[in-house]
């Protein structure tokens, strides 16, 4: 009996036990880590300087030059954000709404379980994929179909920007389905019975309780939809992008006074990302070139970054709102 | 007064809602639906548009021609694995696209498995949950940037320190591809290790811990065992990415219709060939219907790689509680 | 004297086709507080959820049997069950508070059945929460974020939010099972004061508050009604031997 006490004692004043490999096993993937995370940053960074003293009010706002070794990328800027606001137009309203019928009416139903299987694995699916879905349905169904009852000769039937668009919208719908019905199963079923309970409706509390808690976190995916589908280039290397464009797609209303200029969604059209690609695979002299390419990626980085950023700050409120609310 | 008070409050009980509302009500509900049908209906249409064009495929070219042409001279078999889409005697095989393709992938998975576990270890287990709270968004935001800036990225830098260290034959190569694919994958991978990893609860660790194991002992033997499967579906999901992905292999793959498996030479891949292709055919052209068909064939393969994580991932979720 | 205000009669309850209530028929006095106690998972609280019809809002409930108010059947389909709610609050067993202000909580239901005058809002709001005594401790922070008060503060100002659009019956799901000692017996201080105005239905898995609050008490077993009583004859002579077993503790 003493002698066991003895030994548990002399047990307990070992050398502390150093676990020397264990110890730089971490280290070897601490060094590892901030190795490969260096090396991906290195790509922004590098593009970053390079296109840093390119960038200026000029490259931002004039039209190419000089068989694209001079000038700026302006219409290429107008072109993806046209292309990204009709994009939203189609998809935004359609995929939240969707995703309320899905989550607050037909929770439990068949169909939409089905729906929601085939939605998730879509998001999934090669952007290319979805370019070919909308060069053979959007142009040469939808288009064709178009030009024959509206008798616009070739208008709508090839591919143009509303087509553009449109594909792009199927690509991120089911991204917004997915999103807006995960922050709305995010707040907390004891929110809907407290509505209920004081006599609310279902789209009263859907209006006043369900959507104000879940907004910020649809808006999270949302903007990150949309900041995937403005730098997707694949699904509309066929769908109107134009190498360069003497005009802006634009549309001009005439209200004798004055006209006001409106993107004009049957034209083609010049767009940041394929900008990048044309001018680094297919430009002539792609060495002379280059500083309007690094300038061009470096816009369109920023262009991702800051919307990544505003995404990530909806979703930091969303988590601070969800905290407070389920910590009630 | 007693009575009053009751009555009262049976006409109340009694009462409806205004017509107004209960018809502002139902429209609402409705107009939800029809959007959420329409919605299913862009989704359903994709499937079937895709499904009807390959169907047309087979139709016009024949389920056999898209792997060999069987009357060429050729080699011992008597079977050509061709695509030359636009010669006089056109050649539909997918198998060259598809090595190609395969061969892009496969290293990149590769690469991205052991640095995504690396950085997914290394965010889960070593680093603080305030830095933690930092680097995720990044790592996101890595996979989030758009693929023509690494494609663009590989042509302009890559490609020449490839070329000076491994001093391969063609500029542009599988493994120039490769290396921008990883790119992509090792945020996806680095991000669904760290998910898996922090999803084991903490009484497992908790109990190793006191059964004396060192932290070490316990990432190596408990941790990362028992998140096995959540980095298998990460990886899955890692490689449909990569053998998806368009801009970065149109880019740098050379683009080279041959059947090789030297990571150094140039090939082409499925999503490679539909973009560069598909521009130019005229509708409904035997050629057409050739890149529908490659593209149904890369859609059912990354369809059936998300449906087998998905079911991974949902298992999971069952099994573990928070 | 002894009025009805609620009367179930032969109520059997399903979930999913498993019986949660089995032939319940029972009667709630009005301006009394009646506690329906039981060990967990006796049907308590889908007792309590069919009187303003929540349970339809949980998938694979079926229901047999009628729950009549004043002697109208509200699973009529002549009842308006958004105005059956209104006349009939409900308090949760944890606060639920909405994640905005105040002020915005408790005008919460009156405004959504159409009152919108700026100083109507106003007294209802002082005059519920002085009847639910928070008044002193709200006054003066009515903007603020109502999250950011004590438990038990939410779980009264829950109460009072429940009685804004001015209910008949007020249903209480163990309110108190989540709070302090303290804050305990400010909600049920607060139960008896509200007895004059309102019928008053309590779940509790507390015997003692069961007998400190309530004038009524119904005994639920494996959701069959055991035994129902006035209080004190409940807890001091009960009738059935497994309402005596379960109060003394012996099982439960």
């Amino acid at each position: 009996m003493k002698l066991k006490s003895i030994k548990l004692s002399s047990e307990l004043l070992k050398e502390k036990h150093k676990d020397l490999p264990g110890r730089i096993a971490i280290m070897i993937i601490s060094a590892l880590s901030v190795l490969i995370l260096a090396a991906l940053s290195s790509v922004l960074i590098k593009i970053f300087i390079e296109g840093a003293s390119v960038i200026n009010l000029n490259f931002l706002s004039e039209t190419p030059r000089n068989s694209m070794t001079e000038g700026g990328i302006g219409p290429a800027i107008i072109g993806t954000l046209s292309v990204s606001f009709i994009m939203i137009i189609f998809a935004v309203p359609m995929g939240i709404f969707s995703a309320i019928y899905i989550h607050e009416y037909a929770r439990e139903k068949w169909y939409s379980r089905i729906l929601k299987l085939s939605v998730n694995n879509l998001a999934g699916v090669p952007s290319i994929v979805f370019g070919l879905f909308g060069l053979g349905f959007f142009v040469l169904i939808v288009g064709k179909f178009l030009d024959e009852i509206m008798d616009t000769g070739l208008l709508f039937g090839q591919p143009v920007m509303l087509w553009a668009s449109a594909t792009l919208a199927v690509l991120v719908l089911p991204t917004i389905i997915l999103t807006t019905i995960e922050a709305l199963a995010a707040v907390p079923d004891h929110q809907r019975y407290a509505s209920y309970g004081l006599g609310a409706t279902k789209w009263q509390t859907i209006r006043d309780v369900i959507f104000p808690q879940a907004r910020p976190g649809i808006l999270t995916g949302v903007i990150l939809a949309i900041s995937r589908a403005a730098g997707e280039t694949a699904p509309v290397l066929f769908l109107g992008c134009a190498f360069f464009l003497p005009e802006l797609p634009l549309v001009y209303f005439d209200f004798g006074f004055f006209e006001i200029p409106m993107i004009n969604p049957a034209s083609q059209f010049m767009y940041l990302s394929y900008h990048i690609f044309i001018l680094t695979t297919q430009s002539a002299n792609p060495t002379l070139t280059q500083p309007i390419q690094y300038g061009t990626t470096t816009v369109l980085i920023l262009l991702t970054v800051i919307l990544n950023l505003t995404a990530i700050l909806f979703r930091y409120k969303f988590r601070k709102t969800l905290r407070e609310v389920r910590g009630a | 007064m007693e009575y009053e008070s009751k009555n009262t409050f049976n006409e109340q009980l009694l009462k409806k809602r205004s017509t107004v509302l209960k018809i502002k009500e139902i429209m609402i509900k409705y107009f939800l639906r029809l959007n959420a049908f329409a919605a299913s209906f862009f989704i359903l249409l994709i499937f079937y548009f895709l499904l009807r064009e390959s169907y047309e495929a087979f139709k016009v070219i024949g389920i056999e021609r898209f792997f060999w042409q069987s009357n060429g001279s050729a080699d011992a078999s008597g079977k050509l694995f061709e695509w030359y889409p636009t010669s006089d005697n056109p050649r539909y095989s997918i198998i060259p696209l598809l090595a190609g393709s395969l061969l892009t992938a496969f290293p990149a998975v590769a690469i991205s498995t052991i640095f995504g576990v690396i950085i997914g270890v290394f965010m889960s287990e070593v680093i603080s949950n305030k830095f933690r709270e930092i680097l995720k968004p990044v790592i996101e935001m890595f996979a989030g940037i758009p693929t023509v800036v690494l494609g663009f990225f590989m042509l302009a830098v890559g490609a020449e320190i490839v070329r000076e260290l491994f001093g391969p034959f063609t500029r542009l190569n599988a493994f120039l591809a490769s290396v921008g694919l990883s790119f992509i994958v090792i945020p996806i991978i680095a991000s669904l290790t760290e998910d898996a990893l922090r999803s084991i609860p903490r009484e497992v660790r908790m109990a190793s811990y006191a059964l004396g194991a060192t932290r070490w002992q316990t990432i190596s033997r408990i941790v990362l065992p028992a998140a096995v499967n959540g980095i298998s579906a990460g990886i899955i999901l890692g490689f449909g990415r990569a053998i998806g992905e368009t801009m970065i292999v149109l880019m740098a793959s050379g683009n080279a219709a041959i059947i090789t498996i030297d990571i150094f030479s140039s090939v082409r891949t499925i999503t490679a060939t539909i973009a560069a292709e598909m521009g130019e055919v005229s509708q409904h052209s035997a050629h057409y219907f050739a890149l529908f068909f490659i593209g149904v064939f890369l859609f059912s393969a990354t369809f059936i790689l998300n449906l087998i994580a998905d079911i991974i991932f949902s298992r999971l979720k069952k099994r573990i509680r928070f | 004297m002894k009025e009805i205000k609620i009367q179930l009669k032969n109520l059997s309850v399903f979930f999913n086709y498993i019986q949660a209530l089995n032939d319940v028929s029972l009667d709630f006095y009005s301006n009394k507080v009646t506690s329906i106690i039981g060990p967990s998972g006796c049907g308590k609280t889908s007792l309590l959820r069919t009187i303003n019809r929540m349970n339809e809002l949980i998938a694979g409930f079926l229901r047999k049997g009628s729950v009549f108010i004043d002697g109208i059947d509200i699973y009529d389909e002549k009842i308006d069950v958004v105005n059956l709610r209104k006349l009939v609050g409900m308090v949760f067993q944890t606060s639920n508070l909405f994640p905005k202000s105040i002020y915005e909580n408790l005008i919460f239901a009156p405004k959504l059945h159409g009152i919108s005058d700026k100083s109507d809002l106003n007294e209802i709001v002082e005059r519920i929460c002085t009847q639910t005594a928070i008044w002193d401790e709200v006054k003066d922070r009515l903007n603020e974020n109502a999250l950011n008060l004590s438990a038990g503060q939410q779980q009264r100002l829950c109460i009072a939010r429940a009685l804004a659009v001015e209910p008949n019956i007020l249903l209480m799901d163990e309110p108190a099972s989540a709070l302090d000692p303290i804050s305990t017996a400010k909600i049920e201080e607060l139960i008896f004061d509200l007895k004059s105005r309102y019928t008053i239905v309590i779940v509790t898995h507390n015997m003692q508050q069961a007998a400190r609050i309530s004038d009524y008490t119904a005994f639920l077993y494996l959701g069959q009604l055991i035994e129902f009583g006035k209080t004190t004859k409940l807890f001091t002579n009960p009738a059935n031997k497994q309402t005596e077993d379960y109060i003394t503790g012996r099982f439960g």
